[in-house]
């Protein structure tokens, strides 16, 4: 479609926008979380979490869940399994990694597994792996969804932003002086988990990860506060989604890895710059 | 006033004891200096206060109201991130956190509580520093900035001085015997034992199985503060 015939239609217009502001959004949240995940060595915890995802909605497929009762299958399992490696990761019996990589690999083998049981991987399995390639699969009810989500992430993350920074610098003080406790886990686990289930949409499982990871690298190859990092993953985020999305939408792109490349390109440019 | 109290107190790792039958006790003011070889338990004992770990047998409590979250604490292993983007501020700003349950932006009051603590510990003009820029003794500083924020009424530090030189250990012990005399209770793990006799009002020095407890001066003639200071000289 070009981008005439999208200002023409008003009902394209319409599913671009809400396509728009569930990305932007989404984004945001991935950025955030982003910053704390990687400094706290749980770089991989995304792409563990979307490839959860993906067996989710495979078992979900398998078991004739599919279409609008997607998400609602998938956000608990793999909200589970975000509390479960971030328990591991600091309780350190298996390493945290490790963790990741086995639960990413198991769960991504189960999901094949099941896609073939229900009759082989079809387009369907193609969107949860690699993003929609078009952002009018977006459905008006995940939309909402993936906007309330997204709102909730956010706030949470502002009202607790001091106790994340002090977990996330000191995690054996925070544990000491009880700012860590098992609810600071859960709530970390959840917001992660609402976030990667509904970047999985928009993205894919195979590409939320870049999400949550380039915004955060490419801040703190520019700032030296925690408070400075944030922001600037925010805006690195934001900047990125849109320049992303407007690319693939003018040249008939998939969103997800259009985007992906824009924050490469930029992550390139900071590393450069901290270089020089 | 008696802030803590420990009574027939033994803690165990797997069912093997690391502390066994301690009794001691802190009043408000005192500065206990504890000592031991590596391995007796002191941070053991540390975290058996903090609450992370339960008594095994006997009981430790706390008095005079004293609760949790007015101990300032000082880990022994520091948060070990190059490149961690944070600056001095942030850092010591997490003290204030344990004081209450919901917290999306700090008070004027609590600002200035914090920049008190930095004061103490000559950190004026740092405020912006970014953490992994500083120098050990500068990080160790800080780190103590934070638990001096979060103290209202108790201290308790794992090993402040550890890894710094002769000269930033003395400063060190200077600022924490200064919030000692301010009316600051300290318990202080400290393989310094020279300094230890001199600004503490206790030692409790733990040996496996063994233990001593009582003033500075009885320490030094008693058997186990004769061979303990011994080895320490050779
Ligand atoms: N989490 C743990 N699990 C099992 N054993 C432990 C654990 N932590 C400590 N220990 C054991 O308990 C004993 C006391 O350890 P602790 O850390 O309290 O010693 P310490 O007196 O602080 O020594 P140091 O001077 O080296 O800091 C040691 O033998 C240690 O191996
Ligand atoms: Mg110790």
């Amino acid at each position: 479609m070009s981008v005439s015939q999208l200002f023409a239609d008003p009902y394209l217009l319409r599913v671009v926008l809400r396509a728009l502001a569930v990305g932007a959004l989404v984004s945001l949240c991935a950025a955030m979380l982003g910053v704390t995940l990687v400094l706290r060595r749980f770089s991989m915890i995304g792409d563990g979490l979307s490839h959860v995802g993906f067996g989710a909605m495979a078992l979900g497929t398998l078991l004739g869940l599919t279409g609008s009762y997607a998400m609602e299958f998938t956000l608990p399992a793999v909200a589970l399994a975000a509390f479960l490696l971030l328990r591991l990761g600091d309780s350190g019996r298996l390493k945290g990694e490790a963790a990741v990589a086995v639960l990413s690999s198991a769960a991504m083998a189960l999901g094949v597994l099941f896609y073939s049981l229900s009759g082989g991987m079809t387009a369907d399995a193609c969107n949860t792996l690699f993003g929609s390639a078009s952002v009018l699969t977006l459905s008006n009810q995940d939309a909402w969804l993936s906007l309330g989500l997204s709102v909730a992430v956010l706030l949470l993350f502002a009202c607790f932003y001091h106790r994340i920074f002090a977990v996330t610098f000191d995690p054996a003080y925070a544990r000491a002086t009880g700012l860590a406790g098992g609810a600071h886990q859960l709530l970390l686990a959840l917001l992660t988990a609402v976030t990667v289930v509904v970047g999985m949409k928009m993205m894919g499982a195979v590409m939320i990860s870049a999400l949550i990871l380039f915004p955060a690298l490419i801040a703190m190859r520019l700032c030296a506060s925690f408070r400075a990092t944030v922001l600037a993953a925010a805006v690195a985020a934001e900047g990125c989604f849109l320049v992303g999305f407007a690319l693939a939408v003018a040249a008939g792109l998939p969103t997800g890895p259009t985007v992906v490349t824009v924050e490469l390109l930029v992550f390139l440019a900071a590393s450069v710059k901290r270089r020089a | 006033m008696t802030l803590l109290t420990s009574n027939n107190l033994t803690l165990q790792y797997d069912g093997r004891p690391v502390v066994e039958h301690l009794s001691f006790a802190v009043e408000a003011g005192d500065c206990l200096c504890v000592v031991g070889e590596n391995g007796s338990g002191k941070s053991t004992l540390l975290r058996c206060i903090l609450g992370q770990k339960k008594p095994d047998g006997g009981s430790l409590t706390f008095g005079d109201g004293l609760t949790r979250s007015q101990i300032g604490y000082l880990p022994q292993q520091h948060p070990a991130q190059k490149d961690f983007p944070a600056t001095v501020e942030e850092i010591v700003r997490t003290g204030l956190l344990g004081r209450r349950a919901f917290s999306p932006r700090y008070s004027k009051e609590e600002k200035a509580a914090a920049a008190r603590a930095m004061q103490a510990m000559e950190l004026a003009g740092l405020e912006k520093a970014p953490f992994p820029t500083l120098s050990g003794g500068q990080q160790q500083r800080v780190l103590l900035a934070r638990a001096l924020t979060a103290a209202r009424r108790m201290l308790v530090l794992d090993e402040p001085a550890a890894g710094l030189d002769p000269v930033v250990t003395a400063e060190l012990y200077r600022a924490i015997e200064r919030q000692n005399r301010a009316g600051m209770t300290v318990l202080m793990v400290s393989h310094d034992i020279p300094s230890a006799l001199s600004m503490a009002s206790r030692i409790l020095h733990l040996a496996n199985g063994d233990y001593f407890f009582g003033r500075p001066a009885e320490y030094a003639a008693s058997p186990l503060g004769r061979r303990f200071t011994g080895e320490a000289a050779i």
